[in-house]
Protein backbone atom coordinates (compact mmCIF):
# COMPACT_ATOMS: atom_id res chain seq x y z
CA UNK A 1 0.00 0.00 0.00
CA UNK A 2 2.86 2.23 0.90
CA UNK A 3 3.70 2.13 -3.11
CA UNK A 4 0.37 2.60 -4.00
CA UNK A 5 -0.70 5.44 -2.60
CA UNK A 6 1.78 7.93 -3.79
CA UNK A 7 0.73 6.92 -7.20
CA UNK A 8 -3.25 7.31 -6.56
CA UNK A 9 -2.05 10.69 -5.07
CA UNK A 10 0.59 11.54 -7.90
CA UNK A 11 -2.74 10.84 -10.60
CA UNK A 12 -5.46 12.02 -9.01
CA UNK A 13 -3.34 15.65 -8.18
CA UNK A 14 -1.94 15.41 -12.16
CA UNK A 15 -5.36 14.97 -13.60
CA UNK A 16 -7.14 17.36 -11.36
CA UNK A 17 -4.47 20.16 -12.29
CA UNK A 18 -4.73 19.45 -15.79
CA UNK A 19 -8.77 19.71 -15.46
CA UNK A 20 -8.09 23.17 -13.73
CA UNK A 21 -5.48 24.27 -16.47
CA UNK A 22 -7.58 23.81 -18.74
CA UNK A 23 -10.60 25.02 -17.79
CA UNK A 24 -9.23 28.19 -16.79
CA UNK A 25 -7.56 28.59 -21.05
CA UNK A 26 -11.10 27.04 -22.54
CA UNK A 27 -14.13 28.42 -21.13
CA UNK A 28 -16.14 27.92 -24.45
CA UNK A 29 -16.56 24.09 -22.60
CA UNK A 30 -19.26 24.50 -19.48
CA UNK A 31 -18.57 21.08 -18.66
CA UNK A 32 -15.06 21.96 -18.25
CA UNK A 33 -15.31 25.54 -16.44
CA UNK A 34 -18.14 24.12 -14.30
CA UNK A 35 -16.31 21.20 -12.87
CA UNK A 36 -13.15 23.50 -12.54
CA UNK A 37 -15.26 25.64 -10.56
CA UNK A 38 -16.34 22.82 -8.56
CA UNK A 39 -12.76 21.75 -7.87
CA UNK A 40 -11.61 25.20 -6.43
CA UNK A 41 -14.89 25.69 -4.57
CA UNK A 42 -13.30 22.29 -2.86
CA UNK A 43 -10.67 23.45 -2.52
CA UNK A 44 -11.61 27.00 -0.96
CA UNK A 45 -13.41 24.52 1.68
CA UNK A 46 -10.81 22.40 2.41
CA UNK A 47 -8.40 25.57 3.13
CA UNK A 48 -10.48 26.46 5.27
CA UNK A 49 -10.58 23.30 7.31
CA UNK A 50 -6.90 23.71 7.17
CA UNK A 51 -6.94 27.00 9.05
CA UNK A 52 -8.52 24.83 11.80
CA UNK A 53 -6.11 22.15 11.82
CA UNK A 54 -3.33 24.70 11.77
CA UNK A 55 -4.47 26.47 14.86
CA UNK A 56 -4.57 23.41 16.08
CA UNK A 57 -1.03 22.76 15.02
CA UNK A 58 -0.32 26.38 16.87
CA UNK A 59 -1.80 25.41 19.98
CA UNK A 60 -0.11 22.31 19.72
CA UNK A 61 3.78 23.50 20.02
CA UNK A 62 2.81 25.77 22.44
CA UNK A 63 1.18 23.42 24.74
CA UNK A 64 4.71 21.25 24.27
CA UNK A 65 6.93 24.01 25.01
CA UNK A 66 4.66 24.62 28.29
CA UNK A 67 5.07 21.36 29.28
CA UNK A 68 8.62 20.42 28.25
CA UNK A 69 9.70 23.54 29.95
CA UNK A 70 11.53 24.94 27.16
CA UNK A 71 12.85 28.68 26.34
CA UNK A 72 10.07 30.98 26.30
CA UNK A 73 7.87 28.82 27.62
CA UNK A 74 6.14 31.88 30.07
CA UNK A 75 5.49 33.37 26.48
CA UNK A 76 3.78 30.45 25.19
CA UNK A 77 1.33 30.12 28.38
CA UNK A 78 0.96 33.74 27.64
CA UNK A 79 -0.12 32.82 24.11
CA UNK A 80 -2.45 30.02 24.92
CA UNK A 81 -4.58 32.53 27.53
CA UNK A 82 -4.80 34.99 25.36
CA UNK A 83 -5.80 32.47 21.94
CA UNK A 84 -8.58 30.64 24.37
CA UNK A 85 -9.98 33.95 25.41
CA UNK A 86 -10.26 35.45 22.09
CA UNK A 87 -11.58 32.16 20.67
CA UNK A 88 -14.02 32.07 22.69
CA UNK A 89 -15.34 35.92 23.31
CA UNK A 90 -15.43 35.89 19.06
CA UNK A 91 -17.48 32.62 19.27
CA UNK A 92 -19.84 33.83 21.51
CA UNK A 93 -20.05 37.40 19.89
CA UNK A 94 -21.16 36.12 16.23
CA UNK A 95 -22.65 32.81 17.13
CA UNK A 96 -24.39 33.21 20.23
CA UNK A 97 -26.71 36.36 20.46
CA UNK A 98 -28.33 35.88 23.74
CA UNK A 99 -25.02 36.10 25.63
CA UNK A 100 -23.63 38.46 22.75
CA UNK A 101 -25.78 41.44 23.88
CA UNK A 102 -23.84 40.74 27.67
CA UNK A 103 -22.63 44.87 28.35
CA UNK A 104 -18.49 45.09 27.41
CA UNK A 105 -18.59 41.81 25.27
CA UNK A 106 -18.11 43.43 21.82
CA UNK A 107 -15.73 46.65 23.06
CA UNK A 108 -13.60 43.80 24.56
CA UNK A 109 -13.67 41.66 21.32
CA UNK A 110 -12.47 45.14 19.41
CA UNK A 111 -10.00 45.86 21.72
CA UNK A 112 -8.27 42.31 21.26
CA UNK A 113 -8.18 43.17 17.81
CA UNK A 114 -7.82 46.85 17.33
CA UNK A 115 -6.14 47.71 20.95
CA UNK A 116 -3.75 44.57 21.03
CA UNK A 117 -3.00 42.86 17.65
CA UNK A 118 -2.50 45.96 15.34
CA UNK A 119 -0.67 48.33 17.71
CA UNK A 120 1.72 45.25 18.06
CA UNK A 121 2.12 44.55 14.60
CA UNK A 122 2.29 48.58 13.62
CA UNK A 123 5.56 48.47 16.29
CA UNK A 124 6.77 45.55 14.56
CA UNK A 125 6.53 47.44 11.34
CA UNK A 126 8.48 50.43 13.09
CA UNK A 127 10.82 47.90 15.05
CA UNK A 128 11.74 46.72 10.43
CA UNK A 129 12.44 50.16 9.82
CA UNK A 130 15.36 50.34 12.79
CA UNK A 131 16.46 47.06 11.67
CA UNK A 132 17.16 48.21 7.68
CA UNK A 133 18.65 51.29 8.76
CA UNK A 134 21.16 49.09 10.67
CA UNK A 135 21.36 46.44 8.11
CA UNK A 136 21.86 49.48 5.72
CA UNK A 137 25.13 50.10 7.46
CA UNK A 138 25.99 46.58 8.06
CA UNK A 139 25.91 46.09 3.84
CA UNK A 140 28.90 48.50 3.92
CA UNK A 141 30.90 45.91 5.88
CA UNK A 142 30.12 42.80 4.13
CA UNK A 143 30.48 43.76 0.76
CA UNK A 144 31.67 47.51 -0.94
CA UNK A 145 31.14 47.16 -4.86
CA UNK A 146 29.53 48.88 -7.32
CA UNK A 147 26.26 47.36 -6.98
CA UNK A 148 26.47 48.83 -3.52
CA UNK A 149 27.13 51.83 -3.33
CA UNK A 150 24.71 52.11 -6.49
CA UNK A 151 22.24 50.69 -4.39
CA UNK A 152 22.91 52.52 -1.32
CA UNK A 153 23.28 55.81 -3.30
CA UNK A 154 19.77 55.27 -5.22
CA UNK A 155 18.02 54.69 -1.92
CA UNK A 156 19.12 57.72 -0.58
CA UNK A 157 18.20 59.81 -3.73
CA UNK A 158 14.85 58.33 -3.17
CA UNK A 159 14.29 59.25 0.04
CA UNK A 160 15.49 62.95 -0.59
CA UNK A 161 13.34 63.24 -3.84
CA UNK A 162 10.40 62.16 -2.11
CA UNK A 163 10.72 64.26 0.98
CA UNK A 164 9.55 67.48 2.28
CA UNK A 165 12.84 69.28 0.66
CA UNK A 166 11.10 67.90 -2.87
CA UNK A 167 9.49 72.09 -3.28
CA UNK A 168 13.21 73.48 -2.67
CA UNK A 169 15.15 71.33 -4.50
CA UNK A 170 13.21 70.63 -8.29
CA UNK A 171 16.73 69.00 -9.83
CA UNK A 172 16.42 66.00 -6.69
CA UNK A 173 12.78 66.09 -8.11
CA UNK A 174 13.28 65.61 -11.44
CA UNK A 175 16.09 62.77 -10.23
CA UNK A 176 13.71 60.75 -8.00
CA UNK A 177 11.48 60.96 -11.30
CA UNK A 178 14.12 59.48 -13.22
CA UNK A 179 15.24 56.78 -11.23
CA UNK A 180 11.25 55.57 -10.85
CA UNK A 181 11.74 55.11 -14.78
CA UNK A 182 14.87 53.00 -14.12
CA UNK A 183 13.02 50.87 -11.25
CA UNK A 184 10.11 50.30 -13.02
CA UNK A 185 11.62 48.82 -15.85
CA UNK A 186 13.79 46.91 -13.90
CA UNK A 187 10.81 45.79 -11.58
CA UNK A 188 8.87 44.55 -14.44
CA UNK A 189 12.32 42.49 -16.15
CA UNK A 190 12.49 40.94 -12.45
CA UNK A 191 8.45 40.34 -12.21
CA UNK A 192 9.06 38.22 -15.89
CA UNK A 193 11.41 36.43 -14.68
CA UNK A 194 9.58 35.26 -11.57
CA UNK A 195 6.26 34.50 -13.79
CA UNK A 196 8.41 32.34 -15.87
CA UNK A 197 9.96 30.67 -12.82
CA UNK A 198 5.82 30.46 -11.59
CA UNK A 199 5.14 28.73 -15.10
CA UNK A 200 7.48 26.10 -14.82
CA UNK A 201 7.29 25.36 -10.86
CA UNK A 202 3.89 24.67 -12.03
CA UNK A 203 4.39 22.33 -14.61
CA UNK A 204 7.06 20.23 -12.99
CA UNK A 205 3.83 19.62 -10.30
CA UNK A 206 2.01 19.08 -13.42
CA UNK A 207 4.78 16.49 -14.69
CA UNK A 208 5.06 14.84 -11.05
CA UNK A 209 8.20 16.05 -10.95
CA UNK A 210 8.15 17.85 -7.67
CA UNK A 211 5.37 16.02 -5.25
CA UNK A 212 4.75 18.46 -2.67
CA UNK A 213 1.70 16.12 -1.70
CA UNK A 214 4.11 12.75 -0.86
CA UNK A 215 5.68 10.23 -2.80
CA UNK A 216 9.18 10.17 -4.16
CA UNK B 1 -11.57 42.22 -31.75
CA UNK B 2 -9.68 38.45 -30.22
CA UNK B 3 -12.61 36.29 -29.19
CA UNK B 4 -11.28 35.47 -25.27
CA UNK B 5 -11.27 31.79 -26.22
CA UNK B 6 -8.81 32.16 -28.86
CA UNK B 7 -6.75 34.37 -26.03
CA UNK B 8 -7.24 31.26 -23.82
CA UNK B 9 -5.95 28.86 -26.45
CA UNK B 10 -2.95 30.91 -27.61
CA UNK B 11 -1.94 31.15 -23.68
CA UNK B 12 -2.46 27.42 -23.43
CA UNK B 13 -0.09 26.95 -26.52
CA UNK B 14 2.54 28.99 -25.10
CA UNK B 15 2.16 26.54 -21.79
CA UNK B 16 2.21 23.30 -23.64
CA UNK B 17 5.19 25.23 -26.13
CA UNK B 18 6.96 25.43 -22.31
CA UNK B 19 6.37 21.77 -21.26
CA UNK B 20 7.82 21.08 -24.68
CA UNK B 21 10.73 22.91 -23.70
CA UNK B 22 11.33 21.38 -20.50
CA UNK B 23 10.87 17.51 -21.31
CA UNK B 24 13.37 17.96 -24.65
CA UNK B 25 15.67 19.59 -21.92
CA UNK B 26 15.87 16.63 -19.57
CA UNK B 27 16.19 14.28 -22.04
CA UNK B 28 19.14 15.98 -23.41
CA UNK B 29 20.36 16.22 -19.94
CA UNK B 30 20.73 12.43 -19.83
CA UNK B 31 23.49 12.62 -22.65
CA UNK B 32 24.89 15.90 -21.70
CA UNK B 33 24.40 17.08 -17.67
CA UNK B 34 23.99 20.77 -17.31
CA UNK B 35 26.88 23.09 -16.14
CA UNK B 36 25.26 25.98 -14.24
CA UNK B 37 26.52 29.02 -13.66
CA UNK B 38 28.20 29.60 -9.41
CA UNK B 39 25.43 31.34 -7.22
CA UNK B 40 26.95 31.91 -3.83
CA UNK B 41 23.72 31.81 -1.99
CA UNK B 42 23.27 27.87 -3.02
CA UNK B 43 27.08 27.24 -2.46
CA UNK B 44 26.94 28.54 1.00
CA UNK B 45 23.46 26.15 1.10
CA UNK B 46 25.48 23.08 0.82
CA UNK B 47 28.27 23.97 3.32
CA UNK B 48 26.05 24.89 6.08
CA UNK B 49 23.78 22.03 5.63
CA UNK B 50 26.84 19.99 6.26
CA UNK B 51 27.68 21.91 9.14
CA UNK B 52 24.17 21.39 10.74
CA UNK B 53 24.72 17.57 10.46
CA UNK B 54 28.25 17.83 11.71
CA UNK B 55 27.69 19.57 14.20
CA UNK B 56 23.96 18.24 15.64
CA UNK B 57 22.88 21.78 15.34
CA UNK B 58 19.35 22.38 13.37
CA UNK B 59 18.23 23.30 10.22
CA UNK B 60 15.01 25.64 9.96
CA UNK B 61 13.46 26.41 6.55
CA UNK B 62 11.31 29.10 6.38
CA UNK B 63 8.35 28.89 3.74
CA UNK B 64 6.72 32.44 3.93
CA UNK B 65 3.14 33.16 3.87
CA UNK B 66 2.00 32.08 0.08
CA UNK B 67 -1.25 30.85 -0.40
CA UNK B 68 -1.46 27.71 -2.32
CA UNK B 69 -4.16 28.55 -4.54
CA UNK B 70 -2.80 31.95 -5.71
CA UNK B 71 0.38 32.70 -8.10
CA UNK B 72 2.44 33.22 -4.86
CA UNK B 73 2.08 29.38 -4.24
CA UNK B 74 4.98 28.95 -6.58
CA UNK B 75 7.65 30.42 -4.67
CA UNK B 76 6.43 28.57 -1.80
CA UNK B 77 6.63 25.21 -4.05
CA UNK B 78 10.64 26.52 -4.70
CA UNK B 79 10.28 26.29 -0.96
CA UNK B 80 9.15 23.34 -0.74
CA UNK B 81 11.69 21.31 -3.09
CA UNK B 82 14.15 23.36 -0.88
CA UNK B 83 12.90 21.37 2.04
CA UNK B 84 12.26 17.98 1.10
CA UNK B 85 16.03 17.83 -0.47
CA UNK B 86 17.44 19.32 2.40
CA UNK B 87 14.99 17.41 5.06
CA UNK B 88 16.57 14.40 4.02
CA UNK B 89 20.12 15.10 3.85
CA UNK B 90 19.40 16.79 7.94
CA UNK B 91 17.66 14.38 9.20
CA UNK B 92 20.01 12.12 9.98
CA UNK B 93 21.71 15.43 12.42
CA UNK B 94 20.97 14.52 16.35
CA UNK B 95 18.04 17.74 15.81
CA UNK B 96 16.00 16.84 12.84
CA UNK B 97 14.51 20.12 10.68
CA UNK B 98 11.82 22.64 11.84
CA UNK B 99 9.73 24.40 8.83
CA UNK B 100 7.99 27.54 9.67
CA UNK B 101 4.83 28.90 7.62
CA UNK B 102 2.09 31.72 7.76
CA UNK B 103 -0.55 29.38 6.05
CA UNK B 104 -2.63 27.02 7.21
CA UNK B 105 -2.15 24.76 3.88
CA UNK B 106 1.16 25.04 3.60
CA UNK B 107 1.82 24.25 6.57
CA UNK B 108 -0.22 20.81 5.94
CA UNK B 109 2.26 20.56 3.01
CA UNK B 110 5.42 21.24 4.70
CA UNK B 111 4.45 18.36 7.78
CA UNK B 112 4.01 16.25 5.04
CA UNK B 113 7.27 17.27 2.99
CA UNK B 114 8.96 16.57 6.28
CA UNK B 115 7.38 13.50 6.90
CA UNK B 116 8.69 11.90 3.54
CA UNK B 117 11.95 13.07 3.59
CA UNK B 118 12.08 11.63 7.44
CA UNK B 119 11.20 8.00 6.15
CA UNK B 120 13.26 8.53 2.63
CA UNK B 121 16.68 8.02 5.05
CA UNK B 122 14.81 6.06 7.45
CA UNK B 123 16.01 6.78 10.21
CA UNK B 124 14.79 5.12 13.36
CA UNK B 125 13.55 8.27 15.65
CA UNK B 126 9.84 8.66 14.89
CA UNK B 127 8.76 11.75 13.04
CA UNK B 128 7.69 14.15 15.35
CA UNK B 129 4.71 16.37 13.18
CA UNK B 130 5.04 19.67 15.00
CA UNK B 131 8.76 20.21 13.50
CA UNK B 132 6.08 21.61 10.91
CA UNK B 133 4.90 24.59 12.65
CA UNK B 134 2.36 27.23 11.30
CA UNK B 135 3.93 30.33 13.28
CA UNK B 136 1.16 33.08 12.30
CA UNK B 137 -1.81 34.26 9.98
CA UNK B 138 -0.56 37.30 9.37
CA UNK B 139 3.21 38.56 8.07
CA UNK B 140 4.18 39.98 11.01
CA UNK B 141 2.05 37.68 13.55
CA UNK B 142 4.43 35.16 11.67
CA UNK B 143 7.75 36.50 11.69
CA UNK B 144 6.90 37.22 15.31
CA UNK B 145 6.93 33.39 15.56
CA UNK B 146 9.57 32.76 13.72
CA UNK B 147 12.13 35.02 15.27
CA UNK B 148 11.99 32.75 18.85
CA UNK B 149 12.53 29.49 16.78
CA UNK B 150 15.52 31.20 15.39
CA UNK B 151 16.78 32.32 18.68
CA UNK B 152 16.16 29.35 20.87
CA UNK B 153 16.17 25.86 19.02
CA UNK B 154 19.61 25.36 18.36
CA UNK B 155 19.56 26.31 14.67
CA UNK B 156 22.48 27.01 12.84
CA UNK B 157 21.46 27.36 9.25
CA UNK B 158 18.11 29.39 7.95
CA UNK B 159 17.34 28.90 4.53
CA UNK B 160 13.97 31.09 3.99
CA UNK B 161 12.76 30.48 0.89
CA UNK B 162 9.04 31.58 -0.43
CA UNK B 163 6.44 34.57 -0.60
CA UNK B 164 7.84 36.72 2.18
CA UNK B 165 7.22 40.51 2.23
CA UNK B 166 9.22 43.04 4.34
CA UNK B 167 8.58 41.15 7.65
CA UNK B 168 11.76 39.24 6.12
CA UNK B 169 13.96 41.81 7.17
CA UNK B 170 13.30 40.73 10.74
CA UNK B 171 13.75 37.20 10.19
CA UNK B 172 17.66 37.44 8.80
CA UNK B 173 18.25 40.25 11.35
CA UNK B 174 17.15 37.55 13.89
CA UNK B 175 19.21 34.49 12.37
CA UNK B 176 21.87 37.38 11.87
CA UNK B 177 22.31 37.86 15.81
CA UNK B 178 22.74 34.41 16.87
CA UNK B 179 25.74 34.42 13.94
CA UNK B 180 23.45 31.63 11.96
CA UNK B 181 23.62 31.33 8.21
CA UNK B 182 21.20 33.15 6.47
CA UNK B 183 19.75 32.29 2.86
CA UNK B 184 16.80 33.96 1.89
CA UNK B 185 14.70 34.77 -1.20
CA UNK B 186 11.38 36.02 -2.08
CA UNK B 187 8.86 36.42 -4.88
CA UNK B 188 8.06 40.02 -3.57
CA UNK B 189 9.67 42.90 -4.75
CA UNK B 190 9.76 45.02 -1.67
CA UNK B 191 11.32 42.02 0.01
CA UNK B 192 14.32 41.65 -2.52
CA UNK B 193 14.69 45.24 -1.64
CA UNK B 194 15.10 44.46 2.23
CA UNK B 195 16.95 41.18 1.52
CA UNK B 196 19.59 42.84 -0.75
CA UNK B 197 20.38 45.15 2.37
CA UNK B 198 19.87 42.56 5.47
CA UNK B 199 21.53 39.25 3.89
CA UNK B 200 25.14 38.47 3.15
CA UNK B 201 24.47 36.25 -0.40
CA UNK B 202 20.89 37.78 -1.83
CA UNK B 203 19.06 36.32 -4.36
CA UNK B 204 17.41 38.27 -6.67
CA UNK B 205 14.58 37.85 -8.87
CA UNK B 206 14.17 34.62 -10.84
CA UNK B 207 16.66 33.16 -9.17
CA UNK B 208 14.93 31.87 -5.88
CA UNK B 209 13.58 29.43 -8.70
CA UNK B 210 16.74 28.32 -9.74
CA UNK B 211 17.53 25.98 -6.12
CA UNK B 212 16.37 23.06 -7.21
CA UNK B 213 18.54 22.51 -9.78
CA UNK B 214 21.66 23.97 -7.46
CA UNK B 215 20.70 21.33 -4.48
CA UNK B 216 20.17 18.73 -7.23
CA UNK B 217 16.66 18.11 -6.70
CA UNK B 218 16.84 15.91 -10.29
CA UNK B 219 16.74 17.28 -14.12
CA UNK B 220 13.54 18.56 -14.25
CA UNK B 221 14.97 21.44 -12.22
CA UNK B 222 17.39 21.69 -14.34
CA UNK B 223 15.40 21.49 -17.44
CA UNK B 224 13.43 24.40 -16.18
CA UNK B 225 16.24 26.35 -15.67
CA UNK B 226 17.27 26.50 -18.88
CA UNK B 227 13.77 26.63 -20.49
CA UNK B 228 13.51 29.82 -18.18
CA UNK B 229 16.63 31.54 -19.83
CA UNK B 230 15.55 30.12 -23.67
CA UNK B 231 11.51 31.34 -22.70
CA UNK B 232 13.31 34.71 -21.35
CA UNK B 233 16.00 35.65 -24.46
CA UNK B 234 12.31 35.08 -26.79
CA UNK B 235 10.65 37.51 -24.68
CA UNK B 236 13.51 40.08 -25.27
CA UNK B 237 13.63 39.45 -28.70
CA UNK B 238 9.96 39.93 -29.33
CA UNK B 239 9.98 42.74 -27.27
CA UNK B 240 12.90 44.55 -29.28
CA UNK B 241 11.11 43.44 -32.16
CA UNK B 242 8.20 44.80 -31.37
CA UNK B 243 10.00 48.78 -30.31
CA UNK B 244 11.82 48.40 -33.78
CA UNK B 245 8.70 47.64 -35.41
CA UNK B 246 7.06 50.91 -33.85
CA UNK B 247 9.58 53.38 -34.35
CA UNK B 248 9.54 52.01 -38.11
CA UNK B 249 5.89 51.98 -38.22
CA UNK B 250 6.26 55.44 -36.98
CA UNK B 251 9.08 56.90 -39.20
CA UNK B 252 6.45 55.24 -42.34
CA UNK B 253 3.67 57.25 -41.28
Amino acid sequence: MKRIFPVINAVIAISFGLIVLLGYFITSVPALTGFRALLLQWSVLLAGMAVLVGVGNLFSVHMQKITQKKPGALYSMVLLVFFLITFVIVLVVNYAPAVAGFPGLIDFQNILLNGIMVPVEVSLMALLTVTLLYSTVRLLRWRIDLKTILFLATALLVLISTGPLTAQLPLMSNLGGFIQILSTGGARGILIGVALGTLTTGLRILFGADRPYGGK
Amino acid sequence: MIPPDMIGIVSLGMVVFTAILMVIFALIQRRFPLSIRSIPAFNRIRRAVSLVVEDGTRLHVSLGHGNLQTQFGAAAFAGLSMLRRLGEITSLSDRPPIATSGNSVLNMVAQDTLRTAHEAVAVEQSFDVNNGRLTGLTPFSYAAGVMPIIRDESISTNVLIGNFGIEVGLLAEAAERQNAVVIAASDNLPAQAVLYAASPDPIIGEELFAAGAYVQAGRMHSASLLTQDVLRWLIIIAMLGGAILKVVGDLLK
